[in-house]
């Protein structure tokens, strides 16, 4: 890799404790030590410590069904998340290309980003039943002003100059999309889908809870009624590390990929 | 409308504009070319000069095909293949040197012949690299050999050596002039350098201030490798004395 090489040369040494992940290790180690100590002089069932939320994770996890609810959950943030990149961004691109399109949606897309989230997911269950569809649905309908206002911005930073280099050496509109277009949009779709993973999984969660039989959010319901609040940080902590290895495994990665021509390192 | 096709192996090509005409964001209307009429000769290097904002790079865009909203005709054979030397080089960022000259390239266009022409223009050892690694001067060698890539019917070359120290742009015309050499091709320049545009004229088109069009043709018959500094100097003079918009003072 190029990059490798020039960044010794750029940037200096940093010193022993800013290399590595030394400094996030500790920050959660103290977070750690400080539930401990807190749930030990509390001694209440309101406040379980860090092992009995783990005990609680590997039980239900080999046991009970804490891996089918996150695998529904999963399923639907995965879902709601497709649906809103994708609508999402083919209305932003438009908007941002087109100033009459852009005039017409342009209200809509403000009243659109002001509607409570809870505000659409109740009308969608009232309007289209409680089932599967809707739920996903309300979800991406709650992302996608997002997702427009992100890719919108992009369409309108796209360079012209670059755009009449590809029309001057006539390059097909497969080739000019895949190598002119789209490595200019990356930043914006890496934007959109960072806010938009952790966005719909808090809203997935709402309309587990107001209307579906299954999910984390079910979960969190049912377990709300009977104050069992081992359960509740368990599910948490369960899909807050999905959510994570997400983040790590695949987003991250997968950005270092499109963005390897930069000097700097993301 | 008229239409003519030019049978012949070698490409043809003819423009007329009669009129363009900018609308800027407030609405107002500011001609740019009125009736301007240029063969180009078939395997010359064309050079157009002119006072700066005379509606040059506008001219080249027509002729490029990227400004239609024109009123007139530009007489090209059907898919003829372009290359384009802009202002600044380009290139895109997140591709390599190799894969932004590969993108464009000719059909055909061999792994001996990207090669030969990386070797032409110095850049062999960068075809690996990022644009963003390379000085303004190696992306501009990066350019020239994207441009000739597309083994061009037509080259158009908008100040291409413009913001260069003058060494590097001096090392860059004879560049340029060797692989034009190489292979012979209608070329048609912009420049507001006299001394560059008569260093690499066969023909040089003298501008009239916008609403611009030809005010003289010059053809300097001497091969561009047989001028030396003191040619140079006694056409600047003669022309700065006719020309003096287009010449004196620079």
């Amino acid at each position: 890799m190029t990059t490798a090489e020039i960044q010794p040369r750029t940037r200096s040494q940093p010193t022993w404790y800013m290399r590595g992940p030394w400094i996030s290790t500790i920050s959660v180690a103290a977070f750690l030590v400080v539930w401990f100590v807190a749930a030990g002089v509390a001694q209440s069932r309101l406040l379980p410590g860090p092992g009995e939320v783990l005990d609680y994770v590997i039980q239900e996890s080999l046991h009970g069904d804490l891996i089918f609810q996150l695998g529904i959950t999963l399923w639907r943030v995965v879902a709601a998340f497709f649906v809103a990149m994708v609508v999402g961004s083919v209305i932003g691109l438009l908007m941002g290309e087109y100033p009459a399109v852009n005039r017409v949606l342009d209200p809509w897309l403000i009243l659109l980003l002001n509607v409570p989230a809870l505000v659409i997911i109740i009308l969608a269950y009232v309007w289209f039943g409680l089932n599967e569809a809707a739920a996903i649905g309300a979800v991406a309908l709650n992302k996608i002003p997002n997702v427009v206002v992100t890719l919108r911005e992009g369409a309108r930073a796209l360079d012209p100059g670059l755009d009449e280099m590809a029309r001057a050496y006539r390059m097909s509109a497969w080739s000019k999309l895949r190598n002119v277009t789209m490595p200019q949009l990356q930043p914006y779709f890496a934007t959109a889908s960072r806010t938009g993973l952790s966005l719909i999984w808090k809203i997935v969660l709402v309309v587990e809870l107001l209307g579906r039989p299954n999910g984390v959010g079910f979960e969190l319901h049912l377990n709300f009624q009977l104050f069992n609040v081992t359960a509740i940080l368990g599910y948490t902590l369960a899909f807050v590390a999905v959510m994570l290895a997400i983040e790590y495994l695949l987003v991250q990665p997968f950005e270092r990929y499109t963005t390897r021509w930069r000097n700097k390192p993301v | 409308m008229k239409d003519t096709q030019h049978a012949g192996a070698i490409s043809q090509f003819k423009i007329r504009i009669e009129e363009k005409t900018h609308t800027g964001a407030d609405g107002t209307h500011l001609t740019a070319i009125r009736d301007l009429t240029l063969d180009l000769e078939p395997e010359s290097m064309t050079v157009l000069m002119g006072p700066s904002g005379c509606g040059k790079t506008t001219l080249l865009r027509i002729v490029a095909g990227l400004d239609d909203d024109f009123a007139g005709e530009i007489d090209m054979p059907p898919h003829a293949r372009l290359g384009f030397m802009f202002q600044e080089p380009r290139l895109l960022p997140w591709r390599t040197v190799r894969q932004n000259i590969e993108l464009v390239a000719a059909p055909g266009f061999s792994e001996q012949d990207l090669k030969k022409l990386a070797e032409a223009v110095g850049i062999v050892e960068m075809l690996t690299r990022y644009p963003q690694e390379l000085s303004l001067g190696l992306a501009r060698r990066a350019a020239l050999a994207r441009a000739f890539s597309t083994e061009p019917d037509l080259l158009l070359l908008d100040e291409p050596f413009v913001s260069l120290d003058e060494r590097t742009a001096d090392r860059l015309r004879r560049l340029l002039l060797e692989v034009w050499s190489a292979r012979p091709t209608t070329a048609v320049m912009v420049t507001h350098n006299p001394r560059e545009a008569l260093q690499l004229a066969d023909r040089l088109v003298v501008m009239a201030p916008r609403p611009t069009h030809v005010l003289a043709v010059e053809t300097i018959d001497v091969p561009q490798a047989e001028r030396d500094a003191a040619m140079i100097e006694a056409l600047h003079t003669d022309l700065s004395k006719r020309f003096p918009a287009n010449f004196a003072g620079m």
